[in-house]
């Protein structure tokens, strides 16, 4: 009894809104089981036979790879897709493959067996080695084993994925993300990762809804269930009743109608109706990224966040490398501005040399790092003024909480700058400078900061974090992630009027940049720049050039005067469908 | 057989493309490459070997050249080690 009404209720799971979109269709449970492989015994005569399946397997494996490969190229560029290069010569490893052949024929054992073991004396001394990049040498393997034994079994890779699915899996790698995209798709739905993960990006360039960090979908899900996930609310709904249906199939409709009317406004400058100009642009991790975000109509690159090319490295990348990225960057935004923020390693962020901290949140991150090494510090800021010769490059210095640390940080760019002169390279000699704001500290100091730099740019989600003292991650407090805390509003206002004082112009590129709903408070406080993801730029442009700045005004000098979050976002959602009555969002 | 002792001086050290360009550099010999690590000694001309070797910068490693070109893929190597995999 208690198994039918399982399967057959309606009940849903909450996570995080990853890609927007709406879609219905049956589950694609992906799990990434471990093949169990045993050891089978074969007869001399079989010798020949099992070698033979093993060659094909490895044919078939060496083009499914090939394949792969082109198309991670393609989307993910050739620094992502060296995954599988390394993949694949590990498969056509001669000595490798010539162990294992001669084992079947001498131990007389089965091609899966062979291969696994062979392989896994490997992976044992990668998975010893303390080097985090190791391990990931090690997923590697593993990876490049279960596609040669899957192929041994001459089983398809999703032969259960007939028609379009909904993914959902415990986590997506990018490999993952890749195979998957060229199936029929409807939308990825993981237990784990974060609206940044890597495949949530993807995702989100491939026009695919996702919903992740939904826990435990994985085990509550079966393939073949029915399911709806809602990419705007960050929702996954399992057997959804014919009510839920129709009322997602709204939704999806008055989204849909939104987007066509959004279709035109790209061209148009984001200016509020009393023509006050916000410069619009977009969050991005990956060069590849700027082609949709220029078709989006973003006005420049507001924060490409650097460390992102840290991600399975070794080591951190030398300055030519760097140079080589940052100026392609550069180049594709002209005459619109970049700004690159330096490595913000450390926190839940990658560090190819980073050790276990206790609590690493409040540790050794971002311009902390980069000023206890210079030297990684100094490659990277010749690397960035390499690229600024055409005068639209931004710095931006992360996790500042003193201001001698912005005063260290100057000196170490001006260090870069002189090193330059003498090697004869050419470099913008008044490149513009900023700190990122998401201390607390800093937020209180904002405007003895602003008095050393060019510009401030607001990180909201560690500044909500910091200041409330609540881990997002953490679902017990949740709830107290409140970016509209009227705490957080009111340091909001704080930073740029001290900005402003100092003439110094303050932007905001956390994640409440591209929240419709902080929209007009934003501007209303005098924002002067707003940094997004995206996807999400026609609908806040859309807002921006439905408000006036007078109106604004009005509207962020209520805002300071409540005293809950709550009345704080009910009296935003009221504003919004008051001014922009087409706006889809259940705010 | 011969047997050279090298430093690896690139500052990667022999990551992915290092560890292919040393395989394929020894794959066009007739000679056998062992490379010898610490305790742990591994074919020359597989890459799965040379990259579970995780030489970092500064490691030292005993490469023993076997096969009637010795002398010559030992001196290809060795020069490919030393020029640090023409890395920076």
């Amino acid at each position: 009894m208690d198994d039918t009404t399982h399967t057959t209720d309606e009940f849903v799971i909450k996570g995080i809104a990853a890609a927007p979109g709406i879609a219905m269709g049956p589950a694609y449970l992906y799990t990434k089981q471990v093949p169990r492989v045993e050891r089978k015994p074969i007869s001399p005569d079989e010798v020949e036979a099992e070698i033979e399946r093993l060659n094909a397997a490895n044919t078939r494996s060496e083009k499914e790879l090939r394949k792969v490969l082109a198309f991670a190229e393609q989307k993910l560029g050739s620094d992502s897709a060296k995954i599988f290069e390394a993949q694949i010569m590990i498969l056509t490893d001669a000595i490798l493959m010539g162990t294992i052949k001669k084992r079947i024929a001498a131990e007389l054992i089965n091609a899966e067996f062979a291969v696994t073991d062979e392989v896994n004396k490997y992976r044992q001394m990668m998975l010893a080695s303390p080097e985090e990049y190791m391990h990931e040498r090690a997923r590697d393997v593993d990876d490049v084993v279960n596609r040669i034994i899957r192929n041994i079994r001459d089983q398809k890779l999703f032969s259960k994925l007939e028609g379009a699915s909904i993914i959902v899996s415990e986590t997506l790698a990018p490999a993952d993300t890749v195979i998957f995209s060229r199936n029929q798709i409807l939308g990825y739905a993981t237990d784990l990762g974060g609206v940044t993960s890597h495949a949530a990006l993807l995702s989100r360039s491939l026009k695919i809804p996702a919903v992740v960090g939904l826990h435990s979908a994985t085990k509550q899900i079966k393939t073949g269930d029915f399911l709806a996930i809602d990419g705007y609310a960050g929702a996954l709904i399992i057997n959804p009743g014919a009510d839920t249906l129709k009322i997602l199939q709204a939704r999806a409709e008055r989204f849909l109608a939104f987007e066509q009317q959004l279709a035109g406004i790209a061209a148009l400058p984001a200016d509020t109706l009393d023509k006050k100009h916000i410069e619009l642009s977009s969050n991005i991790e990956f060069a590849e990224e700027i082609v949709f975000a220029q078709l989006q109509g973003s006005e420049g690159v507001g924060l490409f966040r650097t460390e992102m090319q840290l991600i399975g490295r070794a080591a951190y990348p030398s300055e030519d490398e760097q140079a080589a990225l940052y100026a392609g960057v550069a180049e594709a935004a002209f005459p619109h501005p970049v700004l690159f923020r330096t490595f913000d390693v450390g926190g839940d962020k990658i560090a190819p040399d980073g050790q276990h901290e206790e609590n690493p949140f409040l540790g050794w991150r971002g311009i902390r790092v980069m000023l206890d090494r210079t030297d990684i510090f100094l490659d990277q800021l010749r690397a960035i003024l390499r690229a600024s010769t055409r005068h639209n490059v931004r710095v931006m210095f992360p996790m500042v909480s003193t201001v001698t640390e912005v005063q260290r940080a100057k000196a170490l760019l001006k260090q870069a700058m002189e090193e330059l002169k003498r090697r004869g390279i050419k470099y913008d000699t008044r490149i513009r400078v900023g700190v990122m704001i998401e201390v607390p500290a800093a937020a209180v100091m904002a405007e003895q900061l602003a008095a050393e730099v060019h510009f401030l740019s607001i990180g909201t989600n560690d500044l909500v974090q910091y200041l409330m003292a609540v881990d997002r991650g953490n679902d017990a407090i949740a709830p107290l992630f409140q970016p509209f805390h009227p705490a957080v509003v009111r340091t909001l206002r704080h930073i740029v009027e001290a900005g402003h004082r100092k003439n110094v112009w303050v932007g905001v590129c956390g994640e409440m940049a591209g929240d419709p709903l902080a929209t007009v408070f934003l501007v209303g406080i005098g924002v002067d720049e707003l940094s997004v993801i995206p996807p999400v730029l026609p609908e806040i442009k859309k807002i921006i050039r439905s408000i006036k700045l007078k109106d604004a005004k009005r509207v962020a000098d209520k805002v300071c005067a409540l005293h809950t979050e709550h009345e704080i976002r009910a009296f935003l959602s009221s504003i919004i469908k008051n001014k922009v009555p087409e706006i889809p969002f259940d705010l | 057989m011969i047997e050279r002792t090298v430093t690896i001086c690139n500052k990667a050290g022999m990551h992915t493309r290092p560890a292919a360009v040393l395989v394929k550099t020894a794959a066009k010999f007739k000679a056998e490459l062992t490379i010898k690590k610490d305790a742990f000694e591994i074919n020359g001309k597989s890459i799965i070997g040379v990259m579970t070797l995780a030489a970092e910068k500064g490691s030292s490693l005993i490469l023993k050249f076997d096969g009637p070109d010795e002398e010559s893929a030992a001196a290809a190597v060795v020069e490919l080690i030393e020029r640090g995999f023409d890395e920076e």
